[in-house]
Parts: structure tokens; C-alpha cells; sequence
């Protein structure tokens, strides 16, 4: 009983929202990832690393602008447009020659610009950790029936759905959307019918490069921004992508959920090693639907 | 032909066995690492080359094998022998499991199944404090003085990675490892033919990991360490690159790649901080430029002189 009411007293389901808004994080991530494994096909390792820039941007352009408000603004437009700037040079200088290529090489070519974003952000923003602090007014804090929860997370929580709609919406409702989901199934046919495939590829890694961007800069103000970054999220976001269903950006929103819920909730009955359950359920929903829980692209 | 490769066998191992004297202490260390090292990228190139199989998280096995072995002789105080053997059998078992469950998917579906069962043993690994050190991992496992030393851990280095290597060879050359290979290059019309498809994946995945739990019972001979970095999913992927490097359609392809990339890194390390910039810029260019590895580079090359000359 004491068990039951530590873990439905305030202060835990609280916590229980917050665990969620940072689901909102690896949703955005993960659905860039998404688009440009599902559509591309390709398994792009680098998508981490284009995370951890876009949280570096985010720092140095607030510290550039002097903090508040304006900068924090500033950071959230410029940093997914720095990172969807680099996505174009990698689509268009390397990946665009390569889609042929077999996963294993993209993969493997993916990881190898990992490891030089790695360094490179080492070089230029050192090794140290960076942090970055909220405008004054997103620090308070709101009521939730009865419960506190920062400003900054409901913020989070508000955000999500409002990205996923508007990526349903890109994919789903517009032209390039609906050329990208047909040359993700047949690429040569669609090039057959007159439609310039390699633009609407490059559009897609772009837009899989910004979310990347933005779920950095939206991360930085909740963590240490460091070197390393990277490497925990990846991997994560793979797992979600392929545990919603490639190129779903409903799964990459469900997969984030099952993800960030079994998490939250692990960390609460077994703080231990509350951190194996997230494992656990991806496991469990790939040995039973080895697609994913909703329908991918291929 | 036969004959010449026996010669050849037999001078690099007498080169190897001639290698410790002249070699400061440091340097002994930098050689068994390099071979261990060779044999895992070997192992994983039976599953990946040979097989064709996603194995994209191939050091699970590796760490296994050295946590069962060290675990063994710290907390069982088992005798050497059995502890030896115990990793490199957890690793087998871990990967009938882990293929049990994975094998009937194709692919990038295998590898990411297989990426999140090995993530599940690793944050295990990581977590778990009382039984395997966490993060911290298990230091100054104890030996007996015969492997103890930086030579004598060198020299049973080089005899199990012979020996392990022989075995592979055989395993790659018989009539199972041909299967395989048809297996790799067309599963349909291998099935059609009456071959047990999944049957014989299973079989290579346990080979496999077998071989990279003795490559990780080998780590804790000559680190006599165990961490779970050993098991980290970016680990494999450089292992894959050591293969990649080499060339996946040869047999010693992945071990020339990994001692090129083993050695590369200890020097490298000596003027830079940023090997990553370097191996990045490397596995780039050989992605781009060469698919098929140094050796398979070379041995195009050498096959092209044969027909001009013919």
C-alpha cells in the first residue's frame, strides 16, 4: 500500500510529466530519422550527431544574442536551419550519389560522418560542458490538476502533437509529400513519370535534418549540452523508429510514447534499473510485429 | 597452392612467436590487442560475410565472453581453464538466444532486433553494480602467473587466435561454410534446393558469437579488465569497419583491416586527439572509392593483371 501511494503521490506523477514532455524530444528526433530511413533508406547514424549540433548552435546562438526571450527565439529558427543547411550538403555531395548503395555501406558511411561531426564539434566548441538558461519568463512554473509542472515542459508537451501534425500533414496533404512516399516504394517509377526524384530526396533529408536540429536546441536548455550526446540518443531513436514503423511519423509519435513511458514509469517502480524496461518493450513489439506497430513504407 | 599458404602460415607464426623480445613491454600489449582484435572482426565476418547475416551488434558476444570469464574468476573463483572456456560459452548461448529470436528476420529488421536485444545486455551490464562493477566494470582480474605477464598473456594470445583462426578457416572451407555462402547470395533458390535456411544462420550466429566471447575471454587475459564500453553498440560498428576496411568476401580481410586500424589508432593517438576525424575520413573515402575492402582492392587488381596477361 505504502508502494501504491508513493507511487500516485504528487510529486512522482509530476515527475511522471516531465519524463513525458522529454518524450516530446526523442518524438521530434525520431521522426526526422524516420523520414529518412523510411523514404531514403537510409540508417542515418550522423542523424545523433546533427541532434548534438543542433543543441551546440542553440547555445552559442543565445550566448551570441545575450539570452531572454529574442535570443531563445533566435536559437529555436537558426539552429534547425544551421543543421537543415548541413543536411543539404551531405545529401547533395555525398548521399544523393549513394542511394543505390546496400544498408550495411550507408550505414557504415553514415556512422563515419558521425565520427567526423564528432570531432569537429570538439574542435570548435571544445570539450567542456555548455549549458543554457531559460528566459525569465519560461522558468516558472504551472498547476496541472493540482501538480507542478515547469513552463518550459508544458511548452514541450504543446509542441509535439503540433509537430506531428504538421509533418502528417506535409507527407499527406502536399505534392512533394505524396511524390516522396511513391519514390519511397518505387523510385525508378516514379523518375519514369517525369517527377525530379532527387529534389524531393534531397527536400526529405533536409526536413529529417531539421527536426534533428530542432530537437536539439529544444533539449538544450534541460541538459548538460556535451559531447556524447550523441551516442545515448541515436540508438534510441533508431529503436523507436523501428519499433513505430518506418517512415510512420504516427509510429515515430507512438514508438516515443512506448518509449518514454515504459522509461518514466520503470524509473518509478524500479529506479534500478527502471532504464531496461524502454529495451524491454522494443524486444517485445519487434518479436511480435517485426514491422513495427504501424504500417512503414516498405 | 596449398603448400605455398602452409609456408606462409608458418613464417608469419614464427615471426609472431620471435616478435616479444625485441619488443618494449607497451608494444607486447599493442600486439595481442591486435590480435584479438583480429580474431573478433573474424568471427563477426563469418556471420556478416560469410553469412550475410545483419549482425550489427556483434560485441554483445565480445563483452560477454570477457565478463563470464573475468566474473568466473573473481566471484566464482573458478580455476583458470574453466573460466576460459565459461565466457566464450555464455557468449554461444547468448547468441542461440538472441539468433532464436532474430533469425527469422531479414536484413536491417535482424540488425535493429538485434541492436536492441544486445542494448537490453548491455544496460543490464551497466546497471547492475553488485554483480558486474557497473560502469566502473571489474579491474585486476586475477591470473595464474603463467598468462600473467605481459609476455605470457601475449604468447597464449597468439596460440588461441591461431588456433581459433584454423578453426574458423576449416569452418569457412567445408561444406556447411559453402552453404552459407549460397545461403548469403540467394536464400530463396538455397531453401528451394532443400537447404535448412534458418538452420544453418543459427549455426553461423553460434560460431560467431562463440568466437567473439573467445576473443573477449582473450581482452581479460591481456587487459585484465572487463568494462561495458566493451559492449557498446559504437563499438561493433567499428568492429564492422575493421571488416569493411579489410574486405568482407575474404576470409582475412577483417583481420588485416582491424590490425591496420588497432596500430593506426596507437600511433595516431600520439599526435592527435582527434582519431575520429581521421578513421571518419578514411572509412568515407574507402566507402566511396573501394566497396570492397583493401584485400578485395588488391586481389581485383591482381585478377585484372592475370586476364591482360592471359
Amino acid at each position: 500500500m505504502e508502494f501504491l501511494s508513493h507511487l500516485f503521490s504528487s510529486g512522482t506523477l509530476s515527475q511522471f510529466l516531465v519524463g513525458l514532455s522529454r518524450t516530446t524530444i526523442l518524438f521530434i528526433v525520431s521522426s526526422g530519422l524516420s523520414l529518412i530511413l523510411g523514404i531514403l533508406r537510409i540508417p542515418n547514424v550522423a542523424h545523433g550527431s546533427l541532434y548534438m549540433v543542433g543543441a551546440f548552435l542553440a547555445y552559442s546562438v543565445i550566448h551570441l544574442f545575450g539570452g531572454g526571450v529574442a535570443a531563445f527565439v533566435a536559437a529555436l529558427v537558426i539552429a534547425p536551419l544551421g543543421v537543415a543547411a548541413l543536411g543539404f550538403v551531405l545529401e547533395r555531395g555525398f548521399f544523393s550519389h549513394l542511394y543505390e548503395r546496400e544498408h550495411l555501406m550507408l550505414l557504415l558511411l553514415t556512422f563515419s560522418f558521425a565520427l567526423i561531426i564528432g570531432d569537429l564539434v570538439k574542435i570548435v566548441w571544445g570539450t567542456e560542458y555548455r549549458s543554457v538558461t531559460l528566459p525569465v519568463v519560461l522558468q516558472g512554473s504551472a498547476e496541472i490538476l493540482g501538480l507542478p509542472l515547469p513552463y518550459y515542459n508544458l511548452v514541450l508537451l504543446l509542441v509535439g502533437p503540433v509537430i506531428a501534425v504538421f509533418l502528417w500533414l506535409v507527407i499527406n496533404r502536399t505534392k512533394m509529400g505524396k511524390i516522396a512516399r511513391a519514390a519511397a516504394v518505387d523510385r525508378e517509377m516514379v523518375s519514369a513519370v517525369g517527377i525530379n526524384v532527387g529534389w524531393v530526396f534531397a527536400f526529405t533529408f533536409v526536413l529529417g535534418c531539421f527536426l534533428a536540429g530542432l530537437g536539439g536546441a529544444l533539449i538544450a536548455p534541460m541538459t548538460n549540452i556535451s559531447l556524447g550526446m550523441d551516442h545515448s540518443l541515436i540508438i534510441e531513436a533508431f529503436l523507436i523508429v523501428i519499433m513505430g514503423g518506418l517512415g510512420n511519423v504516427w509510429g515515430a509519435l507512438l514508438g516515443s510514447l512506448v518509449f518514454g513511458l515504459t522509461q518514466s514509469l520503470g524509473i518509478l517502480v524500479w529506479p534500478k534499473f527502471g532504464i531496461v524496461f524502454p529495451y524491454l518493450a522494443v524486444v517485445a513489439v519487434l518479436v511480435f510485429r517485426p514491422r513495427g506497430l504501424l504500417s512503414s513504407t516498405w | 597452392m596449398k603448400h605455398r599458404s602452409l609456408v606462409a602460415t608458418l613464417a608469419v607464426l614464427g615471426l609472431l612467436c620471435a616478435l616479444p623480445p625485441f619488443l618494449p613491454r607497451f608494444y607486447v600489449y599493442i600486439a595481442s590487442i591486435v590480435l584479438l582484435t583480429g580474431l573478433l572482426a573474424t568471427s563477426l565476418n563469418l556471420a556478416i560475410g560469410y553469412g550475410g547475416l545483419y549482425q550489427f551488434h556483434h560485441t554483445v558476444f565480445y563483452g560477454v565472453g570477457a565478463y563470464g570469464t573475468a566474473l568466473m574468476l573473481t566471484r566464482a573463483g573458478a580455476p583458470a581453464p574453466v573460466a576460459m572456456i565459461a565466457g566464450p560459452l555464455a557468449a554461444a548461448l547468448l547468441s542461440l538466444v538472441m539468433g532464436v529470436i532474430c533469425v527469422r528476420l531479414s536484413k536491417l529488421y535482424f540488425g535493429m532486433l538485434q541492436i536492441s536485444l544486445g542494448s537490453l545486455v548491455w544496460v543490464t551490464v551497466y546497471r547492475w553494480y553488485s554483480f558486474t562493477g557497473g560502469d566502473d566494470g571489474i579491474h585486476g582480474v586475477p591470473l595464474p602467473d603463467l598468462i600473467a605477464s605481459a609476455k605470457g598473456s601475449y604468447y597464449y594470445t597468439l596460440a588461441v587466435t591461431a588456433l581459433s583462426l584454423l578453426a574458423m578457416r576449416r569452418i569457412a572451407g567445408s561444406p556447411f561454410g559453402k552453404t552459407l555462402q549460397g545461403i548469403r547470395d540467394n536464400p530463396v533458390r538455397s531453401e528451394a534446393i532443400g537447404v535448412d535456411v534458418k538452420r544453418h544462420k543459427l549455426a553461423a550466429l553460434v560460431i560467431a558469437g562463440f568466437f567473439g566471447g573467445v576473443a573477449g575471454s582473450l581482452f581479460v587475459v591481456v587487459d585484465t579488465s572487463a568494462f561495458p564500453d566493451m559492449m557498446f553498440w559504437t563499438y561493433s560498428l567499428e568492429v564492422l569497419i575493421m571488416c569493411l576496411l579489410g574486405g568482407m568476401y575474404t576470409f582475412w580481410g577483417p583481420f588485416v583491416g582491424s590490425s591496420t586500424l588497432v596500430l593506426l589508432r596507437v600511433f595516431v593517438s600520439v599526435y592527435t586527439q582527434y582519431w575520429g576525424l581521421i578513421l571518419g575520413t578514411i572509412l568515407s573515402l574507402v566507402i566511396i572509392f573501394l566497396p570492397d575492402g583493401m584485400l578485395g582492392f588488391f586481389a581485383r587488381r591482381f585478377r585484372k593483371g592475370e586476364v591482360r596477361g592471359a
